[in-house]
C-alpha cells in the first residue's frame, strides 16, 4: 500500500464505493426500489430528494443500520457485508445524524472516546484522545477544543464534533446526512470549507440535502430520488436548480408565490420598548418596538440567536416581559398567560415544532384541538365530543392535504412535512386575528414548503397580521411586505420589501449599518 | 431476508404477540420460581397446583382472590391518571394509610346516622384523605419542582407514623386504652357500615365499585377535557403549555387524583375487610403492599384503567394462591415474595421489550409527500440567492 492511497488522516482511501439494486421494504411503503448509487474518493455527491424519497433510508442501509431486502454494496469494486454500523465503521464509513448523537454533559474528548476502548484499560486515554482530535482538527482546520463541554458548544460546532469523531474513528468516507438543516448560512459556509478541504484530501463525502443552491454550491455530482426511485445521476455543472427542482417534485415548481396586492389595515400587534431575559440569563430582548397591520407580513431577519426564539416567546406568552408593552388590537396584553392570548385568536407556528407544536403520541385528531379542546364543537361541559373532532380532523386533513392514515394516527408517525401541515392546519384554521410563525419551513421539502408559504399568503389575504421570523432570507424576502433585522436583541432597522436587497440584509444582520458600514453597532 | 419481510408485513401478528407478552413474562417467571422450588426438593407441579387450587379452586378461593384484587384495582387506577400525567406516585401505601384514617373517623364518629350514608361519607373521605396525600407532593413537584418520587416515598413514611400514632393515641379503642396491652387498633366499625357483601363469600361491595370506577376513569381520561389535559401535560409539557394549559395545575391533579383512588382503596380495606384500623407498626401490615402492588398491576396493564383489570385479578391471585402454596407444600413464605418479584421483573422487563419492538416497527423511513396542487405560477424563476 503506497502513502498516496492514504489521507491524511492516515486512514486508507476510499475509491469507490457502489450500491447496485438496493431495495428496502417497509409495511406499506417501498422505501428504496432497486436504487444504484455510488461516490468515489475525491468528490461530494448530492443525493437529493423530498421528505421520505428514501433517501435516509438508503443511507441507513450503507451505515449498516437497515438491511437490504435486496441488492448489494460494493467496496473498492469487493462486495462487502455491512450488518451494523460497527461493520461500516471498520470499512470506513462514517455518518453525521441529522440529530447529533452527542452527550450533551460530556466534553468534547470523552464524547469521542465514548464507545472505543481505552489504550489504558479501565482507565480513561482522554489525553491522548484530546491530542489526535488536536491532529485532526489541525488537519482539516476543525477549530475545536477537546476540554469544552457540549452543551457550551454552538450547533455549527457540535457537527464539528461529530466530524471529528467520525474522522478519529477512521472514516474515508463520510456520509452527511441534512447537516445543513440546523445551521446558519455562516456556519454553512465554514462546514462547505471543511467539506472542500476533505475533498481534496481524497475523501469521498455523500451530502444528504434538499436545499438546491447548497447541492450546486458544493457537490461534483448528484442523485436524484422520488418516491424510493432512482430519478437519475448527473454531473452538477450540467444542470440547472431549476431541473433539480422538477425532478425532485416530478412537476414544474415555481419558487415565488404570488403575494397579491393587499393593502394593510389597522395595526393588530403591537411591541413598544419591549425586553426580555433569555436562557442564559443574558438580555434577550433590548428595547424592541415593531407594529404589525392586518393584511400585512412583517419578517424578522437575521442570524440565529440574536432574539428571535425570545421575541416569540415574549409575544406568546411564553417569556416573562421585564419592560415594554404589548398590545393585541390594542388592548394591552403584556404578560398575559398563553392561554389568554390564544383566546384573543393569536396563533403561533412555534420553531420546533415536534418539541412545542405538537403532542408525538397523540393521534392526528386530538393534536388539531390541542388550542380549542376546551371549546365547542370538540367539548361541552369539560366532555370531549368525539363527533365534533372526527368532523373537524377529516375536515382539515382534507382542506391542508395532510397524508395520514387516518386521524387516528400517532403525530409521531407523520413526516416533518405533514406534522407542519397539522400545526398549520390548527393553528390557521381558527381564523387567527395575529399569527406569528417561528422558521415555518426549516426542515421542510421544496413541496411542503411552498405549501406553507402560500398559506400564509393565503391568511395575509384574509387579513392577518403576520409576524414572521425567519433565518431563510429568500423566505424572508419572498414573503415579507416589510422588513425588520434582528441583531443582539435589537431591531437593526426596519426596511420595506421594495427596497431590501440580500447585500443591504446581510449587513444589517451582522450588526452593520449600511450608510456607516464602516461603525459597528453594538 | 424474506423471513424479516414476512414478519414486517404481517404486522398484527406482531402486534398480537405483544399483547401476550406479560402472559408469556409471567409464564417465564413461574418457570424460574419451578426451578427455585426444585432446589427446595418441592414438587413443582404440586406447588403450582396448590397455587392454582388456592386462587381460583372453589368460589371461595376465587372470592378471596377478588378480595385481594380489590385494592390492587384501585391503587392502579390513580397509577394509569398519575402515570399518564407523566408523574410518577410511589406514594400509594400512604395515601391508603391516610384514606383510611380519614375513612374510619367518619365511621368513629358518625354512629347515629344511617348506615348507607355513613359508608357513602366513609368513601368520599377515603378519597378525600388519598387526594391530600397524594396534592401535597402535587403541589411540591409543580411549584417547587420537588422530585415526586423522592416525596412519595417520604410521605409514605410520614403516613406509617401518623397512622401509629393515632391507633396507639387519639384514635385507640376505648376498651384497649382501659388494657395494659394496648393494642394499636381502632375500636371495630358498626356492623351497619360494613359494606354489603356480593355473594356469600367475603367478596364485598368494593370490588363493583372499583370496576365502576375503572369504567370511569377510562371515560375521565379520553372522554373529557381534564384527561385530555392531564394526557397532554404528561406527553408534552412544552406543547401543552404552548397551547394554553397550565401544566402546573393538571400535575397538581393527576397527583392528587391519584392519590385519592389510593385513599379510597384504604376506605375500602377498612369498611370491607377489617372493619377497623389495626397497625403492626409497618405500612404493609395494613395495606399488604396494595400501595405498591397496585403500581406493578397498572403497568401490567399497560396503564390502562380497563386493562387494569384483569391485571389486578392476576395479581391478586399470586397473592392468595401463593399463601395456600406455602400451606400446602411448606415452602418458606420469602420464596411467595421472590416469586411475587418475579413476575414484576419480568412483566416490567417485557413492557420494555415491547417498546423497543413497537419503536422497530414504526422504524419506516417516513411518509412519503403528497405533492400540493401546482399552482399558477409554476415555472417562475426562482427567488434571488
Amino acid at each position: 500500500m503506497t502513502e498516496s492511497n492514504k489521507l491524511p488522516s492516515g486512514q486508507t482511501r476510499i475509491d469507490s464505493l457502489e450500491m447496485r439494486g438496493v431495495t428496502k421494504r417497509f409495511p406499506g411503503v417501498l422505501a428504496n426500489d432497486h436504487v444504484d448509487f455510488d461516490v468515489r474518493s475525491g468528490e461530494v455527491h448530492a443525493l437529493l430528494g423530498e421528505n421520505g424519497a428514501g433517501k435516509s433510508t438508503l443511507m441507513k442501509i450503507l451505515y449498516g443500520l437497515y438491511h437490504p431486502d435486496e441488492g448489494e454494496v460494493l467496496l473498492n469494486g469487493k462486495p462487502v457485508t455491512i450488518a451494523s454500523p460497527t461493520d461500516s465503521i471498520n470499512l470506513g464509513i462514517g455518518m453525521i445524524h441529522q440529530h447529533f448523537m452527542l452527550v450533551q454533559t460530556l466534553t468534547v474528548a470523552e464524547n469521542v472516546a465514548l464507545g472505543l476502548p481505552s489504550s489504558r484499560g479501565a482507565l480513561t486515554d482522554l489525553d491522548r484522545i484530546s491530542k489526535r482530535i488536536l491532529e485532526l482538527a489541525d488537519i482539516y482546520g476543525l477549530k475545536i477544543d477537546p476540554s469544552a463541554y457540549i452543551w457550551q458548544l454552538s450547533v455549527g460546532q457540535q457537527q464539528r464534533v461529530e466530524i471529528i469523531k467520525a474522522l478519529y474513528r477512521g472514516a474515508a468516507l463520510l456520509i452527511l446526512d441534512e447537516p445543513t438543516a440546523v445551521l446558519t448560512p455562516q456556519e454553512v459556509n465554514e462546514l462547505f470549507v471543511i467539506m472542500r478541504q476533505m475533498v481534496r484530501d481524497g475523501h469521498a463525502l455523500i451530502f444528504i440535502s434538499h436545499k438546491l443552491h447548497e447541492v450546486v454550491d458544493i457537490s461534483q455530482r448528484v442523485t436524484v430520488l422520488r418516491d424510493g426511485r432512482k430519478i437519475g445521476t448527473r454531473p452538477t455543472s450540467e444542470t440547472t436548480k431549476q431541473d433539480l427542482a422538477n425532478w425532485m417534485v416530478g412537476r414544474e415548481v415555481g419558487f415565488i408565490p404570488d403575494r397579491g396586492d393587499v393593502t394593510p389595515a389597522e395595526v393588530r400587534l403591537q411591541l413598544e420598548d419591549v425586553s426580555c431575559g433569555s436562557d442564559r440569563g443574558t438580555p434577550g430582548l433590548r428595547g424592541v418596538s415593531v407594529a404589525v397591520r392586518s393584511g400585512e407580513i412583517l419578517g424578522i431577519a437575521g442570524v440565529s440567536g440574536n432574539g428571535q426564539r425570545e421575541l416569540a416567546e415574549a409575544v406568546t406568552g411564553l417569556r416573562k416581559i421585564v419592560s415594554g408593552h404589548v398590545q393585541l388590537e390594542g388592548r394591552d396584553v403584556t404578560n398575559f398567560p398563553p392561554g389568554e392570548l390564544t383566546d384573543r385568536m393569536l396563533s403561533y407556528i412555534p420553531e420546533e415544532r415536534m418539541r412545542d407544536g405538537m403532542i408525538k403520541d397523540f393521534t392526528v385528531a386530538e393534536n388539531l384541538i390541542l388550542r380549542e379542546h376546551h371549546k365547542q364543537p370538540y367539548s361541552r361541559s369539560g366532555f370531549l365530543n368525539l363527533g365534533g373532532i372526527a368532523t373537524h380532523a377529516d375536515k382539515l386533513i382534507r382542506d391542508f392535504r395532510v397524508k395520514t392514515p387516518s386521524r387516528e394516527t400517532l403525530a409521531k408517525n407523520l413526516s416533518g412535512g405533514n406534522i407542519q401541515k397539522v400545526v398549520l392546519a390548527r393553528e390557521i384554521s381558527r381564523d387567527p386575528r395575529v399569527i406569528l410563525a417561528a422558521q415555518p419551513t426549516r426542515g421542510l421539502d421544496i413541496g411542503a414548503t411552498e405549501y406553507v408559504r402560500m398559506q400564509l399568503l393565503e391568511q395575509r389575504k384574509k387579513g392577518a397580521a403576520i409576524l414572521l421570523i425567519s433565518e431563510d432570507l429568500d423566505e424572508i424576502l419572498a414573503l415579507s411586505d416589510r422588513i425588520a433585522v434582528i441583531y443582539e436583541g435589537r431591531i437593526m432597522d426596519i426596511v420595506p420589501r421594495a427596497d431590501a436587497t440580500p447585500e443591504k440584509l446581510g449587513l444589517l444582520m451582522a450588526g452593520v449599518h449600511p450608510e456607516e458600514s464602516t461603525s459597528v453597532v453594538k | 431476508m424474506s423471513a424479516l419481510k414476512n414478519k414486517l408485513q404481517s404486522e398484527w401478528i406482531s402486534r398480537f404477540i405483544d399483547s401476550l407478552l406479560p402472559v408469556f413474562a409471567t409464564l417465564a417467571a413461574l418457570l424460574i420460581g419451578a426451578v427455585m422450588l426444585l432446589f427446595l426438593r418441592v414438587n413443582p407441579i404440586e406447588a403450582y397446583a396448590a397455587l392454582w387450587d388456592g386462587a381460583f379452586g372453589s368460589p371461595n378461593a376465587f372470592a378471596e382472590t377478588l378480595v385481594k384484587a380489590t385494592p390492587l384495582l384501585l391503587v392502579a387506577l390513580g397509577i394509569c391518571i398519575s402515570f399518564r400525567g407523566d408523574v410518577i406516585n410511589i406514594g400509594g401505601e400512604g395515601q391508603m394509610i391516610v384514606g383510611a384514617v380519614f375513612a374510619t373517623w367518619v365511621g368513629l364518629t358518625f354512629t347515629n346516622l344511617p348506615g348507607w350514608l355513613v359508608i357513602v361519607l366513609a368513601l368520599l373521605a377515603g378519597f378525600a384523605g388519598g387526594a391530600v396525600w397524594g396534592g401535597i407532593p402535587g403541589l411540591l413537584k409543580a411549584y417547587f419542582r420537588v422530585n415526586e418520587i423522592l416525596s412519595t416515598v417520604m410521605m409514605n413514611a410520614i403516613a406509617v407514623q401518623l397512622m401509629n400514632f393515632l391507633l396507639r393515641g387519639p384514635m385507640i379503642d376505648p376498651s384497649q386504652a382501659q388494657l395494659a396491652s394496648k393494642i394499636p387498633q381502632t375500636a371495630p366499625l358498626l356492623d351497619i357500615f360494613r359494606l354489603p357483601r356480593l355473594v356469600p363469600t367475603r367478596l364485598h361491595l368494593g370490588a363493583l365499585i372499583a370496576v365502576i370506577l375503572a369504567v370511569l376513569v377510562y371515560i375521565l381520561l379520553w372522554r373529557t377535557t381534564l384527561g385530555y389535559r392531564i394526557r397532554a401535560v404528561g406527553q408534552n409539557p412544552n406543547a401543552a403549555r404552548y397551547a394554553g394549559i397550565k401544566v402546573q395545575r393538571y400535575v397538581v391533579l393527576a397527583l392528587l387524583l391519584s392519590g385519592a383512588f389510593s385513599g379510597l382503596a384504604g376506605a375500602t380495606q377498612v369498611y370491607g375487610v377489617n372493619y377497623r384500623m389495626i397497625t403492626d407498626g409497618s405500612a404493609s401490615g395494613f395495606t399488604g403492599s396494595a400501595g405498591f402492588n397496585g403500581i406493578v398491576a397498572a403497568l401490567f396493564g399497560q396503564l390502562h384503567p380497563v386493562w387494569s383489570i384483569p391485571a389486578s385479578i392476576l395479581f391478586g391471585a399470586l397473592l392468595v394462591g401463593a399463601n395456600k402454596m406455602q400451606r400446602v407444600v411448606q415452602v418458606p413464605s420469602a420464596l411467595v415474595i421472590a416469586l411475587n418479584g418475579l413476575v414484576v421483573v419480568f412483566v416490567v422487563s417485557s413492557e420494555i421489550w415491547r417498546r423497543r419492538r413497537q419503536r422497530q416497527r414504526l422504524a419506516v423511513g417516513g411518509m412519503e409527500e403528497e405533492p400540493p396542487p401546482p399552482h399558477e405560477k409554476a415555472g417562475q424563476a426562482e427567488a434571488g440567492t
